[in-house]
């Protein structure tokens, strides 16, 4: 079974590009229905489907994504 | 059984600390932010935070300096190789890069841009291609491809009277003076992962004095392109790719 990950995404930094989703090979990532502070939807994690592979925050251009993974 | 994972020996990825905290002014889905991020990771894994200076252009980068935590100087329009060359002959032992976008780098400094490479400067040139002028108001650039619509060729580039595009970086490749040259992309997880080696391999080359390393990135305009991040990047792979296909162009024997 693969090894289970989780993201903690930086909802202000985040400008809702949508590039993560795109990158994400298990959707796991959505758009938001509410807006930060600057008025972007951002991204959120909508399952437990992560397995921590890093697609999502490489790709990312504001660098808001961290990524964690089971040992 | 919702075990909390996020403990700091689970953590894989995080923004590197070369990277300031500041939010970048980039737009959306924009390719600079992540360029920026790769060229940091590989300053911080290289562990030269210490010894390297940017140089920063004029353009959507202008306020690069902003964001990388290393010394930065910003140079006119254009001549942000000439400016590294003075830095890089002052100090030669530090790790020196310009960051330029194209209408800085195959435009207004195309002169600084080719002397410098076919002099051989000591330097890492990271050139960002999106054919287009962001920061003005998405004008054409000498890189907008035939046909492409910009704000000043709105029925698309006409190559008869608007000439054609410029590949600089074939142009740079054939100067004795480069040493490696390379044309890469930031918009899947693969392709940075292969900018990040490349610029990494661009910065070790510097260490040993063999000339001009330049890389090429392809990147993406939403704003100035009129689509939305996921579209450019597929536009992006369909138009721009056949006429700037990724790969190594030029490396060392």
């Amino acid at each position: 079974m693969a090894k289970r990950g989780d993201v903690v995404i930086n909802i202000e930094k985040c400008k809702g590009c949508e590039v993560c989703i795109a990158a994400c090979p298990h959707e796991v990532l959505a758009m938001s229905k509410e807006v930060n502070t600057k008025g972007y939807h951002y991204s959120v994690k909508v399952n437990s489907n992560c397995v921590g592979c890093a697609n999502c925050a490489i790709v990312c251009p504001d660098a808001v994504i961290t990524v964690y993974r089971e040992k | 059984m919702s075990e909390n994972l996020t403990k700091p020996e689970n953590q894989v990825y995080k923004k590197t600390d070369v990277l300031t905290d500041k939010v970048m002014h980039y737009c959306p889905g924009c390719g600079h932010g992540t360029a920026h991020r790769m060229l940091a990771e590989v300053i911080d894994e290289l562990g030269v935070q210490e010894e390297t200076i940017g140089v920063a252009p004029v353009g959507c980068s202008v306020l690069a300096y902003y964001y990388f935590d290393v010394d930065m100087q910003e140079a006119a329009h254009g001549r942000a190789t000439a400016v590294a060359t003075g830095i890089k002959r002052v100090f030669p032992e530090k790790y020196v890069f310009t960051y330029q976008g194209d209408g800085d780098l195959a435009a207004i400094g195309t002169a600084e841009t080719i002397h410098a490479c076919n002099r051989g400067e000591n330097i890492l040139i990271v050139f960002i291609n999106n054919g287009i002028y962001g920061m003005t108001g998405g004008q054409m650039a000498p890189t907008t491809l035939p046909g492409m619509k910009s704000s000043t060729s709105p029925r698309g580039r006409e190559v008869e009277t608007m000439g054609n595009p410029l590949k600089i970086t074939e142009m740079v490749a054939t100067l004795p003076g480069t040493h490696f040259v390379t044309r890469q992309a930031v918009h899947t997880p693969a392709n940075v992962r292969k900018t990040k080696r490349a610029l990494k391999k661009a910065l070790e080359y510097q260490k040993e004095n063999k000339g001009t390393c330049f890389v090429e990135i392809v990147s993406n305009c939403p704003s100035g392109w009129k689509m939305t991040p996921v579209q450019s990047n597929k536009w992006m792979e369909e138009n721009m790719f056949p006429f700037y296909p990724l790969g190594d162009i030029k490396v060392p024997q």
